[in-house]
């Protein structure tokens, strides 16, 4: 399989006066060509952080101390910021948190779709209008939503506008952040499904941010466990579920109150803050199985049957 | 039949909305249309399940006495809540108790969160002086299991959300009311604590008999905590039922949809199809004007079902639905 985007050592931090917030922490993951990606992790473990550094979109104070994210071969932190933005949008797409709420209210939807196609392509006026025309009715928008404004869109409508524009170019690569957070049930399905088709009918690559494990089951083909700024498991989807092998995977898999399911149990402990990380690995305080040796050394990412990688001393 | 401990008996509230200069473009949006359920006396979790706009909040509200019903009554204990607000609020809230979704905005920023218990336990003189007081907070956070020597004496902001929403627990536990109502309680917080939190409303019913009204959007929650269910569609009940019949066996189109589309946590049991992307969302956001709520939705929607609105019938023991299929 060939990867599409790898990222390695990732490290995302942000200055304050009571030093540096390590967000993103040495974080490295690859993602294939024609997959489904699903980053999952609880709120403060940097997997929005993540994505805005592999997207270069960091913002002061944050900054990026070290990493490589390589993107179709490019080394898109190296590259000047000219090159990046003609990646962006063309090959490169994203649908950032909340993005439902940046249209702008007082233009018609189909009219910012058709701006922003014209703004990242050589198409005329009348090209782009009739590819915007044919985006909405792939995410199953009415021809007559397109001449409405924002707020008289429901949310998922809106989604499906933000999600029918980031994808008009045919990217190779689109990343979206919790694209169904606050969405209902039966909305949530269908953006789901939407995603998992543009891997299936346009072989797009997605990579999708949630901490919701239920959607992730849903569309997933390989998923990463994020914990405290670091990847703490990767594998496929059906590994990972069957036979959860980081103890906070585990944690995770057994919190999913879910129908049919008698007993939930949670974590206890909080998450670490990323100003001052435990040493040693990052989950030993909560962790059951920790170890004088947790509490020392962090452990390095490990291989474990095919693609199967985890970072805990328990295993290798 | 037995005494419930909450009924509420065709209730109905309206919102106008829109106005401005000319009254006469006022429009008037029934938020909660004719709502009949009741939960009995014993304890007890009743989940009320409904999407966004359904009017779940509002009906919070009404049982807590923050906003009267346009029409109907609401019965706690078989007296009418509005007026027995009026005669002794304090009697009422010592009775029921309101967790709300957000754990950030209850807290006054300004003040210890420790201010936030001593002042129910003056107000429903639940101790004498600073040493009980302090006794009776420390207890009641032990036994959420918070650890009192971390969180008190410390501002609301450097707390975390989980944190927040147990304090708020701890409140509940102090209080010991008969009734929470539980607005979204768990939907911004983190999934590894939303476990934590659920074994406590679960812990409150069977230690304490504190029943509990769940309002969420969860289907996964709420057969979790839950004996029985009431399913809201745009401010109408179309199906109520003890937990397991109505996941088992959904009646209303709309239940149906509801269960077929929660996301099952396990990829080995991915959705069947692909659900119809335009038919998802009607463009008006507000229900049918006449006939059944669901009617532009359904997919079994007949002439009948937008002519005529259909009443919740008795289907079996305890079980109600309100759809012309039945």
């Amino acid at each position: 399989m060939e990867p599409i985007l790898e990222v390695e050592d990732l490290r995302v931090y942000y200055k304050s006066i009571w030093g540096d917030y390590r967000s993103v922490d040495g974080a490295s993951l690859k993602a294939y060509r024609n997959e489904v990606l699903s980053i999952a992790g609880e709120s403060g473990c940097g997997k929005s952080t993540l994505v805005e550094g592999v997207l270069r979109l960091v913002k002061p104070p944050g900054y990026i101390p070290t990493g490589r994210v390589v993107f179709e071969g490019t080394d898109i932190l190296k590259i000047p910021e000219e090159d990046l933005r003609r990646i962006r949008w063309t090959k490169l797409a994203y649908v950032p948190q909340g993005a439902m709420n940046s249209l702008n209210p007082v233009v018609k939807v189909e009219e910012q779709a058709i701006d922003a196609i014209i703004d990242h392509s050589s198409m005329d006026e009348e090209k782009a209008r009739e590819l915007a025309f044919s985006m909405f009715k792939e995410v199953g928008l009415r021809a007559e939503v397109g001449g409405m404004y924002p707020h008289q869109l429901s949310g998922g409508m809106k989604q499906r506008v933000i999600i029918a524009t980031a994808i008009a170019l045919k990217p190779s690569l689109v990343i979206a952040d919790e694209p169904t957070t606050a969405l209902d049930v039966v909305v949530q399905r269908g953006i789901l499904q939407l995603f998992r088709m543009l891997k299936e009918k346009y072989h797009m690559t997605v990579i999708m941010v949630s901490h919701d494990m239920a959607a992730h089951a849903q569309i997933a083909d390989r998923i990463a466990i994020m914990y405290a700024g670091k990847i703490a498991e990767v594998g496929s989807i059906h590994s990972i579920f069957e036979e959860p092998l980081h103890p906070y995977t585990k944690g995770l898999i057994s919190a999913i109150p879910s129908i049919g399911k008698r007993y939930v149990k949670g974590i206890p402990g909080l998450a670490p803050s990323p100003l001052n990380w435990p040493p040693g690995c990052r989950f030993h305080p909560r962790c059951q199985h920790a170890t004088a040796l947790c509490a020392k050394v962090d452990p390095p990412m490990k291989e474990i049957g095919s693609e199967r990688f985890v970072a805990c001393h328990l295993y290798g | 039949m037995d005494q419930s401990l909450l009924e509420l008996r065709n209730v109905s509230r309206e919102f106008r909305i829109g106005g401005g200069l000319g009254l006469l473009s006022r429009k008037i949006i029934k938020a909660i249309d004719a709502v009949s359920f009741s939960m009995p006396d014993k304890p007890w979790i009743t989940a009320l399940i409904g999407e966004s706009g359904s009017g779940k909040t509002t009906i919070a509200r009404m049982i807590l006495g923050l906003l009267e019903p346009t029409s109907g009554e609401i019965l706690y204990k078989g007296k009418n809540v509005n007026e027995w607000i009026k005669r002794n609020k304090i009697e009422y809230l010592k009775e029921v108790q309101p967790i709300f979704q957000d754990p950030y905005s209850i807290y006054n920023p300004f003040y210890k969160i420790d201010r936030v218990l001593e002042i129910i336990i003056k107000k429903f003189k639940l101790a004498s002086g600073r040493d009980e007081t302090r006794d009776l907070i420390v207890k009641a956070m032990e036994d959420i299991g918070l650890r009192p020597e971390d969180l008190l004496g410390r501002y609301p902001h450097q707390l975390s959300g989980g944190e927040r929403q147990r304090f708020m627990l701890t409140r509940i536990l102090l209080i010991r009311p008969k009734l929470i109502v539980a607005d979204e309680p768990i939907s911004m917080i983190d999934v590894s604590l939303r476990a934590i939190f659920l074994e406590h409303l679960l812990s409150f019913k069977e230690k304490h008999s504190i029943s509990c009204l769940y309002i969420s959007h969860d289907l996964h929650t709420a057969s979790y905590l839950a004996d029985n269910i009431v399913i809201l569609c745009y401010g109408r009940v179309v199906e109520d039922g003890p937990k397991d019949q109505i996941i088992e066996n959904p009646l209303h189109p709309y239940t149906k949809l509801l269960i077929s589309s929660i996301p099952v946590p396990d990829p080995k049991v991915r959705w069947a199809e692909r659900i119809d992307l335009t038919s998802i969302e009607s463009i008006k956001k507000f229900r049918a004007e006449k006939g059944c709520v669901f009617s532009g939705r359904c997919p079994n929607a007949t002439e009948n079902c937008l002519s005529e609105t259909p009443q919740l019938k008795n289907i079996g023991s305890n079980r109600r639905v309100a759809c012309h299929l039945y």
